[in-house]
């Protein structure tokens, strides 16, 4: 099992020659190597978002099979319009994700800073929105749990649809809010010229992340509200 | 090798499939001695033999073989195999009661039993089964979960709320057995024991009628000490003085309890009626709110007789 | 021409005051703020032993108040916080990082050939996580103290008082650093190899660390969910798993333990991953069957996603999920007895020593030879429905995850102490110090296979009278295991308080590159980059490139 190999390195000290670029960190060859490490954590990351969020797509599934008048009784208190609106907004904030990413990759500091800002604004705006949402349901009582006290008319168990509702869109709303303080990052860094053709690896990886919460909304949103 | 099997395994009470199980274990048992051997007889034999001698550490390059990799493996499958359909089928046996089952429905609570009879009647702490016939249980639970585990029949099942479970056995020989409660459901979990008493069918029909009559016939306060113990109220509440999970009943008889609400109240009919059917109204100051509630588990004579039985506790 | 590698240490003069990853930087932030992966696997490592001690103690406690029937020296309540604290310390605060986070750490990224893990900062975070859980944990003890068992099985532990809640955040919490972990190490196989070491060219070790990682990264996830609901279900009673709130109990049971069974594997996984290390070095011989016992690392990772119903088979499952559940288990089996065989057959025609590294590992083909036999009484449906939460079930799992992860650490704390630490122990007392353990471990936990056998079940304070002498037999036992343990400890940090980095830099004869640099590693791993020229079981070409190199 020997092998004789190339050495790549030859004969040089640890980590501090004199070329490095100050992205490359030491224990690295290159940036390329740099960056698909980068690159491959990011996606085993994704992965186990992914796999949070099928536990609770799953435990809503499960609820729905049990009381199913109740879930279907419950969804028409959901404003399709909000979560329409809201699903166009992420999308539009992924394609201005994309435009980012790639005008790091361009090296265009200015585009890439006004896609930035717009991204972050579309977040905002879904936050907004959502807070509207929330309070509509938190004015009716439409609450989970033991919080639930809608005065009109429910099939039993409507609370248990909103129990899932608010801890899906909840959790799903902190990851975007984590999202947007990262990008409120990346914007800072840009300001600073951090990011270019040689190194735009945090921009990319953001990227990546943002896509994955859309994505989640794409699920949520007829899960939730188009449910019949 | 019976001596074998009896200090594994608690001693069969005739049951064809606990003999079953028994054997499945033995099997298992016998491949896992026989592979267990060689592993052990392997390892230290060749920890012996091949020890290093004098620095010597010239080694022979050998790194894999494909064919033994196949033997070994293949080899102790077929063991495995048999023993998967040999419980599959043995469990499905246990599964699935016969269609004449004397029917026996249970509920598990924090901490003790209730039995009901096919004749409607309950008693708590001891099942009473007649021989020969097979026996299926009905259960549920009132409030966390529970299982019902009763070893020399090889039975368990989890006792689950808002959900029956059904398990069945038959016992072919008269005898006492115990049950255990086999998932933690708190602080007394393993007080919550019960027995299984397997009597002749006479008996058994005897036992029933006596048990009824006196339900029906018994003096009060007779009546209310049999409770006391066949409830299970004495896993939690003593009659001398001394404190367990909930107030002790000695002397209690028309004195002023005081509760957590900041009320008090005289110890009368009403107020253990009150206890027994709502116990969260009023909670005795210093203790826990954990008394579960006999509503519909008790007939009025028998909430009549334990007041009496408390009353008679100077 | 092959690259000269890094001059060795054989002799121990030659440097004594040589720089390495200890002294070079020095002061407490040096240590706090370190992205240098040994240092990190130093701090874990101290860590978690302190928490392993802690839940030894529960353990010792637990172990006396069984003495006798009834009350000994504690009272119902505090027993059953006792069992509860102990498992969810030695499973989720030690067990899980245990190997990982602090060999794996330690020696992975050196026997790559790689200078540090792919994500250095990444790393530190994922021990500060680690340390913040446990904080957490603790003042879930201290605040309320929990006593549902570490199963957390509702609808008990969604209505019960106490810590649970804060409990829970603390699951989920340590659940993030063990996927950090996890994320971290898979970027480093993928990416930070040294030229020359292709997949069949790694040592086995990174087999096991690779499929470890794999599963921390898909199950965690899972058991982080799970704490979220259990805990919205006890704040808000969302109705999830409690059936009088319109859920279902036996839902979280299965949400459980499609985490809580992968994690055995990731328990159990780099465990046999320093077997391999071990048996071949000692026997300095190849390892026989590479390729079987790497795949079966594989195997085990994927089939053990697909058995979590086996905890199950009384909960009222349908008997065709119990069918499917039993004939998976039985396939799961089958890469586990393959390892025993190979490693076994490594020995055959060996050169042997027998020193502390090889007689742990020699212990661990025989605890969990029948930790893994017994788990076949488990696997069987008829079986299992008489064993289930009952001691021998306690007893299959001390014997997998004790007898075998820990005695496999303990086995990969020996072999790799000089590389961490520059300095030898005593093998005459780490050999005593083994054989207590050993025995005193057997002496604990084999007469609970006839406990529970005979019907006695777990998590009980009071027991039956007829089963006293038994249980006397297995807390004697514990406390011969808590002497070795002891003894161990001091065994192995006595020569820490000596001065001098006195370890030669290859005292094992070991084929892989953290070998080929001086003990204690130095702060960069390699002064030279390394190129990969013979296999890691290669100790014949190992033994020329030393001479080699000692030359120059």
């Amino acid at each position: 099992m020997s092998d004789i190999a190339m050495p790549s390195g030859g004969a040089h000290d640890h980590g501090h020659a004199h070329d490095h670029p100050k992205f490359l960190q030491h224990h690295f060859h290159s940036a390329k190597q740099q960056f698909e490490a980068s690159k491959l954590g990011m996606w085993l990351f994704l992965v186990t978002e992914i796999l949070l969020f099928s536990g609770l797509f799953l435990a809503y599934f499960m609820l729905q099979a049990r009381h199913p008048e109740a879930f279907i009784s419950a969804h028409h208190h959901l404003d399709r319009t909000m979560g329409l609106v809201n699903t166009v907004v992420l999308l539009i904030s992924s394609f201005t994700m994309v435009m980012a990413v790639q005008s790091a990759a361009l090296s265009r500091t200015k585009a890439t800073l006004a896609y930035l800002y717009v991204t972050l604004g579309l977040g905002g705006t879904f936050m907004v929105i959502k807070y509207f949402e929330y309070m509509h349901k938190i004015h009716d009582g439409l609450l989970p749990g033991n919080l639930y006290s809608y005065a009109g008319a429910s099939v039993p168990g409507e609370y248990l649809f909103f129990s899932m509702y608010f801890v899906m869109t909840g959790i799903h709303g902190i990851h975007i809010l984590a999202g947007m303080g990262v990008i409120a990052y990346l914007i800072y860094r840009t300001h600073k010229g951090d990011y270019s053709s040689a190194y735009y690896t945090p921009v990319d990886l953001t990227g990546l992340y943002w896509h994955l919460v859309d994505l989640i909304w794409i699920y949520l949103f007829p899960l939730l509200y188009l449910v019949s | 090798m019976n001596w074998l099997r009896s200090i594994f395994m608690p001693e069969v009470q005739g049951w064809q499939y606990a003999r079953d199980v028994d054997d499945i274990y033995m099997f298992i048992t016998w491949v896992s001695a026989v592979l267990y051997a060689i592993i052990t007889v392997g390892v230290c034999y060749f920890a012996w033999k091949y020890r290093r001698r004098r620095d010597n550490i010239e080694t022979p390059d050998i790194t894999h073989n494909t064919m033994l990799e196949i033997v070994w493996t293949v080899i102790p499958s077929i063991p495995l195999v048999v023993m998967y359909f040999w419980g599959f089928s043995t469990y499905m046996h246990a599964r699935i009661a016969p269609a004449d089952a004397l029917e026996i429905k249970v509920i598990a609570k924090k901490w003790a039993w209730d039995f009901t009879y096919p004749n409607g009647m309950t008693f708590g702490q001891e099942m009473h089964v007649p021989v020969g016939r097979p026996v299926k249980l009905v259960m549920i639970s009132q409030d966390v979960l529970h299982d019902f585990f009763l070893p020399d029949f090889r039975t368990k099942v989890d006792i689950v709320p808002n959900r029956y479970s059904t398990v069945w056995f038959q016992a072919e020989e008269p005898g006492e057995h115990v049950v255990f409660c086999a998932e933690y459901c708190g602080l007394q979990h393993s007080d919550m024991l019960a027995k299984v008493v397997v009597d002749t069918e006479e008996q058994y029909q005897q036992w029933l009628e006596q048990k009824a009559e006196e339900a029906m016939n018994m003096p009060l306060p007779e009546l209310g000490k049999l409770l006391y113990a066949s409830k299970g109220c004495n896993t939690c509440h003593s009659t001398d003085g001394s404190r367990i999970q909930g107030p002790s009943f000695q002397g209690i008889w028309g004195k002023t309890h005081n509760f957590t609400d900041g009320t008090s109240a005289v110890v009368n009919e009403d107020y253990v009626r009150e206890s027994l059917l709502t116990p969260a109204a009023k909670v005795v100051q210093g203790y826990d709110p954990v008394m579960p509630s006999f509503q519909g588990l008790l007939r009025e004579r028998e909430i009549q007789a334990l007041a009496e039985y408390i009353k008679s506790l100077q | 021409m092959a690259e000269v590698l890094t001059h060795t240490t054989q002799a121990t003069a030659s440097h004594p005051e040589e720089l390495n990853y200890l002294n070079e930087n020095r002061g407490l932030k040096s240590w706090l703020f370190t992205v240098d992966h040994k240092r990190i696997g130093v701090m874990y490592f101290w860590t978690i032993m302190l928490m392993f001690f802690i839940g030894g103690v529960l353990a010792l406690v637990l172990r006396t108040e069984l003495l006798t029937p009834k009350q000994t020296i504690v009272d119902a309540a505090t027993y059953n916080q006792l069992f509860t604290l102990h498992g969810a310390i030695m499973t989720f605060m030690v067990l899980v990082p245990l190997i990982p986070a602090t060999l794996g750490n330690f020696a992975m990224p050196i026997m790559l050939g790689a200078k540090d893990v792919a994500f250095p900062r990444l790393n530190l975070a994922s021990y500060y996580v680690y340390v913040c859980g446990a904080i957490m944990a603790v003042s879930a003890i201290l605040g309320g103290g929990l006593d549902t068992g570490w199963t957390f099985y509702t609808p008990y532990s969604s209505t019960t008082g106490g810590g649970v809640s804060v409990m829970t955040m603390a699951a989920f919490v340590l659940g993030f650093s063990s996927i950090l972990t996890g994320v971290n190490f898979i970027a480093t196989i993928h990416k930070l190899r040294a030229p020359g070491m292709t997949w069949y060219n790694m040592p086995l070790f990174i087999w096991g660390m690779y499929a470890t990682s794999v599963i921390q990264v898909l199950a965690t996830p899972v058991i982080g969910i799970t704490m979220v609901l259990l805990l919205m279900e006890r704040l808000f009673q969302i109705g999830i798993f409690d059936a009088n709130l319109g859920g279902d109990p036996v839902l979280f049971q299965h949400f459980f333990w499609f985490y809580s069974h992968p994690v055995v594997y990731i328990m159990i996984l780099p465990g046999m991953a320093i077997i391999s290390e071990v048996i071949p070095t000692f026997s300095q011989k190849p390892i026989f069957g590479y390729k079987p016992i790497a795949w079966s690392s594989v195997g085990i990772a994927v089939v053990g996603f697909l058995v979590w119903g086996h905890h199950m088979f009384v909960s009222g499952q349908s008997e065709f999920a119990a069918a499917v559940f039993s004939f998976i288990t039985f396939l799961v089996a089958i890469p586990s007895g393959v390892k025993i065989w190979n490693w076994m057959a490594t020995m055959y025609r060996g050169s042997i020593s027998l020193k502390a590294p090889m007689l742990y590992a020699i212990s661990f083909l025989l605890l969990f030879g029948i930790g893994g036999l017994t788990g076949l009484f488990l696997g069987t449906l008829a079986v299992d429905v008489h064993l289930h939460d009952t001691y021998f079930v306690v007893a299959h799992f001390h014997y997998v995850m004790m007898g075998g992860t820990l005695i496999a650490f303990f086995a990969g704390v020996h072999y790799w102490w000089p590389k961490m630490f520059g300095r030898m122990y005593n093998e005459t007392w780490a050999a005593i110090a083994c054989l207590l353990v050993f025995l005193g471990f057997n002496g604990t936990f084999l007469p609970q296979f006839i406990l529970g056998s005979r019907g006695m079940p777990r998590r009980y304070y009071n027991y039956l009278d007829q089963f006293q002498f038994l249980h006397v037999s297995s807390t004697i036992g514990s406390y011969v295991l808590g002497v070795g343990l002891i003894m161990m400890a001091v065994v192995l940090i006595a020569p820490l308080m000596r001065k001098r980095y006195d370890a030669p830099s290859n005292p094992w004869g070991g084929a892989s590159l953290e070998w080929t640099v001086s003990s204690p590693a130095p702060t960069h791993n390699f002064h030279h980059d390394p190129v990969v020229t013979h296999g890691p079981y290669d100790y014949k070409a190992a033994r020329a490139a030393e001479k080699a190199g000692s030359h120059a």
